[in-house]
């Protein structure tokens, strides 16, 4: 039986662990104290607004499975190539060795203090599209003084499409997690008013279109062609934001109680550490892989696989998939 | 009467005249294309005692080289050796010239005094011909050095030199030849007549086993012709700086500056750089990035051969690095601005009508608190400055919280003037109106332009040094946490404006600073100051990313700055936390 190390206990780790265990043995390495850390704050999801909360769990009941070691509060720091083998190494200077690597160290969010001119971490009433996600869930969406707001604007782009932070791609998935919160927000506040600010709207995949049309036609949501340039605070604590609206060619000026960033998504830390020590680091400390089309699970190093958010920004749909054909290839490998 | 008079001295008699002709020509010309301020700042000021300093400095800087000495020995020793060489082998001849022969002579014969005087050695002969001798040696370990750091410049401490026009190199090996061909003209006379000091009787004994009369004539007349190239191509040639920057010193002791556009003192300034290429060390767009060719020596060069382009002065970042390396003190800045003045190109006149409307508010024992465009952008330092005025119940006027109007150096920085100039007017009607007797200025930008460029009759600050006074006085009360804070000197406040101490003063008293491994005049630009527009982002990565290194040094837990511009660069280039030192300081209020 052949032994298999993935490191990173999100979507992509979990799926294809329970896939891989089905003839090999795992060692599931998770560096926080819980695995799917990034779904946990999660109200729902796109396109169909089912719970964050069932994959969650239904992810999860899949570790249950003897072949399966999840080792959490074990952050991998480093992966050497042994012969035919592969030893990983942790953080307390503990090695283990396998036959395989899959990394699936997955994503962060854009830090978005770095955009200081938006306020967030200066003023209260600036969240981020993750705050928004938990307000939804836990149904409390509150401006700065913990009243419910009139106005929500949410703005697209934070730290994506942005040559300034230093990241030029885009992120995926916030066009539509915007749509999404705000159609959120309106079932939650039936009379506020909701603004998207946006660049363009990239409304990609399955369905997401036509819920870009219904959040104009049922719900109401408002969209500005434009970005923010600045966010400052009023005398009554609201956010005063400036931008221009670039379909009309003026610039404007508007108070908010809330204004949500979408922050995008970026190499995870452990992905741009994993990333330089294996030699495989991409553009913007993402995983490079073999080649964009049959091989973009496989690295460089053969016996060192990858899948999932720490190749590119991906949504969850597309991760489970990619972790599946990553099991896939990597069960053929070591037949 | 001796016959002091032999063909020879024809070149160099003939090279002297051309250059002072030359010399007082231009020097006449470009004096009177003095512009009215600068003329009359020379007329008010020439008979003052403003001359005794002037003189000082003059001996200081044009003989003894001081600032290059400051910067690295050896290119010290080789200017100076020069320079300062030369200037003493001139006088000690004439004082020679002046002690041995009685009665009238021509000038010339200090200059060839040994081919002229060989009678029977005295102890006074003796003495001067073994002080000649020594500083001929000086001179020439001068120019062994000089040839040396053309393929090797790092013994004078130089990464690189400069790239001469063909001119400037053949007005470069005149000089280089003068002195070798000096010792050997002196030595093969001393071979005959025994009249050289230790250097040129040693070389001369090795000689007089092959004297021959005409072959002597043949060394002196190519010493006098070398001297006669050299003095012609001097006026035309970088050499030109040797007078110049006598003059320019004096007149810049008159308190003369330069002005936004290009007038005769401009043309004292750019004769009076000796293109030493020292700017080109240090400069971002060389040392980080790679650009050649736009540094200062290279626009100043352009613009005096009247072939200077914007392109050349757009490709800068107006850090002012150069400016305080420059040994001559040149005005480089503004003369980049003269070559990127713009006349007409940008009709703002509409922008700014709703400033018209802006009122001004009565701050009688208020501070004006003006936090400059980029300080919008970084509101955690605006916010910051408003809780330290709350803190030490100061009443304040946030003169730009809404409608904000540029201080105007940006525009002035790209050459928009009259652009730039409408917007100073409205800022300052504002300011005098509102009868405050304090600006405050979060923006080393706008504080530079209040100093220097506004007309202003109140006090100005830039809020470090304002919080350092509220800490000295004991309005402000602070506590002091242990975390190792680095300061990053911007371009802008440091080197534009001379504040060094005061954020260094404050950042003491709440945590402990540590030392970067360029500080003060040497500090590294962010990249993203606001002098250049064409870098791209590439670019200016690069830049701020060595900026940042060089603050590691002493692995800070923090990196303190005084400049939104800055502030925001560092932002998305390292994972430490990246303050201005006004946000340390409200987080420590007591």
């Amino acid at each position: 039986m052949s032994k298999i190390a993935i490191i990173g206990a999100g979507p992509a780790g979990i799926e294809s662990a329970s896939m891989l265990a089905r003839s090999h043995e795992v060692l599931l390495f998770e560096k926080s104290s819980t695995a799917l850390s990034n779904i946990l704050d999660k109200a729902y999801l796109f396109p169909d607004f089912s719970s964050a909360t069932d994959i969650a769990d239904s992810l999860n009941s899949k570790l249950i499975n003897e072949n399966i070691k999840l080792m959490l509060n074990t952050e991998v720091v480093d992966i050497v190539r042994n012969d035919s083998e592969w030893k990983i190494v942790d953080k307390s200077g503990k090695n283990y060795f396998v036959d395989a690597v899959l990394i699936t160290t997955g994503y962060q969010t854009f830090d978005a203090t770095r955009k200081e001119e938006l306020g967030y971490g200066i003023y209260k009433g600036v969240v981020t599209s993750i705050d928004m996600e938990r307000m939804i869930k836990y149904n409390q969406i509150v401006n700065s003084i913990n009243e419910s707001p009139k106005r929500v604007v949410f703005l697209q782009c934070v730290g994506s499409r942005d040559e300034k932070s230093g990241n030029r791609y885009c992120s995926k998935v916030c066009c539509v997690t915007a749509v999404k919160q705000a159609i959120e927000v309106r079932k939650m506040l039936p009379d506020a008013e909701i603004y998207i600010f946006y660049m363009d709207l990239r409304m990609w995949g399955q369905h997401f279109e036509e819920l870009y049309r219904e959040s104009q036609e049922k719900y109401d949501i408002r969209y500005v062609r434009g970005r923010i340039s600045e966010a400052s605070s009023t005398f009554d604590r609201k956010i005063q934001i400036k931008a221009e609206d670039t379909l009309l060619g003026v610039p404007l000026k508007m108070t908010t109680d809330l204004l949500v960033l979408m922050v995008g998504m970026e190499a995870s830390a452990g992905t741009k550490s994993l990333g330089c020590k294996c030699g495989i680091e991409g553009e913007y400390g993402f995983i490079k892989t073999a080649t964009p089309h049959l091989c973009d699970n496989e690295t460089s190093e053969k016996g060192l696989f990858v899948a999932g958010s720490c190749k590119r920004p991906m949504t969850i749909n597309d991760v489970i998939n990619d972790a599946r054909s990553a099991a896939c290839l990597i069960s053929e490998y070591l037949r | 009467m001796m016959n002091y008079f032999s063909p020879f001295v024809l070149p160099f008699v003939l090279g002297t005249f051309v250059l002072l002709g030359i010399c007082v020509f231009k020097y006449i010309r470009w004096y009177m294309s003095f512009d009215r301020v600068q003329r009359s700042k020379v007329k008010k000021n020439i008979l003052s005692l403003k001359f005794l300093p002037a003189i000082w400095e003059a001996i200081l800087e044009c003989l003894f080289h001081r600032k290059v000495f400051r910067r690295n020995l050896v290119l010290g020793y080789m200017h100076s050796s020069i320079a300062f060489g030369w200037f003493l082998l001139i006088l000690v001849g004439a004082i020679e010239a002046e002690v041995c022969i009685h009665g009238s002579k021509p000038f010339w014969v200090a200059i060839f005094y040994r081919f002229f005087v060989h009678e029977h050695p005295t102890t006074t002969s003796v003495v001067f011909a073994n002080i000649m001798d020594a500083l001929l040696l000086v001179v020439l370990s001068g120019v062994m050095l000089a040839v040396i750091k053309m393929v090797y410049s790092k013994i004078v401490g130089m990464r690189r030199v400069t790239k001469h026009v063909l001119f400037d190199r053949f007005a470069k090996f005149s000089l280089w030849f003068i002195f070798p061909l000096r010792l050997l003209a002196e030595s093969y006379t001393a071979a005959y007549y025994g009249n050289g000091g230790f250097m040129t009787q040693a070389l001369g004994n090795l000689f007089a086993p092959i004297y021959h009369e005409y072959v002597e004539m043949a060394f002196w007349t190519m010493y006098s012709i070398c001297l006669a190239v050299f003095f012609v191509s001097m006026p035309f040639s970088r050499y030109m700086h040797i007078f110049t920057e006598v003059f320019l010193i004096f007149f810049r002791r008159m308190g003369v500056t330069e002005g936004d556009e290009k007038t005769g003192y401009t043309m004292y300034e750019l004769s009076a750089c000796s293109r030493c290429g020292i700017c080109i060390d240090n400069c971002p767009m060389d040392k980080q990035l790679g650009v050649q060719g736009v540094q200062s020596v290279y626009l100043l060069r352009d613009v005096r051969y009247k072939r200077g382009t914007e392109e050349v002065a757009n490709q800068c970042l107006m850090c002012q690095r150069c400016s305080s390396d420059c040994p001559v003190g040149l005005d480089l800045m503004t003369i980049r601005r003269q070559v990127r003045t713009k006349e007409s190109a940008l009709d703002a006149s509409g922008n700014y009508s709703y400033a018209d409307n802006i009122q001004a508010f009565n701050s009688v024992g208020r501070v004006l608190y003006f936090g400059g465009c980029m300080s919008h952008l970084t509101p955690g330092i605006t916010e910051s400055m408003i809780k330290i005025f709350e803190a030490v119940d100061q009443n304040y006027w946030y003169m730009d919280k809404n409608r904000t109007i540029c201080c105007g150096r940006p525009l002035l920085q790209q050459g928009f003037l009259k652009q730039a100039k409408d917007l100073r007017l409205k800022n300052q009607s504002m300011i005098i109106k509102s009868k405050a007797k304090l600006l405050v200025t979060s923006c080393p930008i706008c504080y530079q332009s209040f100093t220097k460029e506004y007309n202003l009759p109140i006090k100005v600050m830039h809020h470090t040094e304002y919080i350092a006074g509220l800490i000295k006085s004991g309005r402000l009360k602070l506590r002091k946490d242990d975390l190792k804070v680095v300061y990053h000197d911007p371009c802008e406040l440091g080197r534009g404006c001379g504040i060094y101490n005061e954020p260094r003063e404050v950042l003491k008293s709440v945590s402990t600073l540590v030392k970067a491994k360029y500080e003060k005049e040497k500090s590294l630009c962010c990249g993203f100051n606001l002098g250049s527009t064409v870098l791209t982002m590439e670019q200016q990565t690069k830049v701020r990313d060595a900026a940042v290194e060089s603050l590691m040094d002493k692995n800070p837990d923090l990196i303190a700055t005084a400049c939104p511009m800055c502030k925001k660069a560092f932002n998305h280039a390292t994972t430490l936390q990246v303050k201005d030192v006004a946000e340390i300081v409200a987080e420590n209020i007591i």
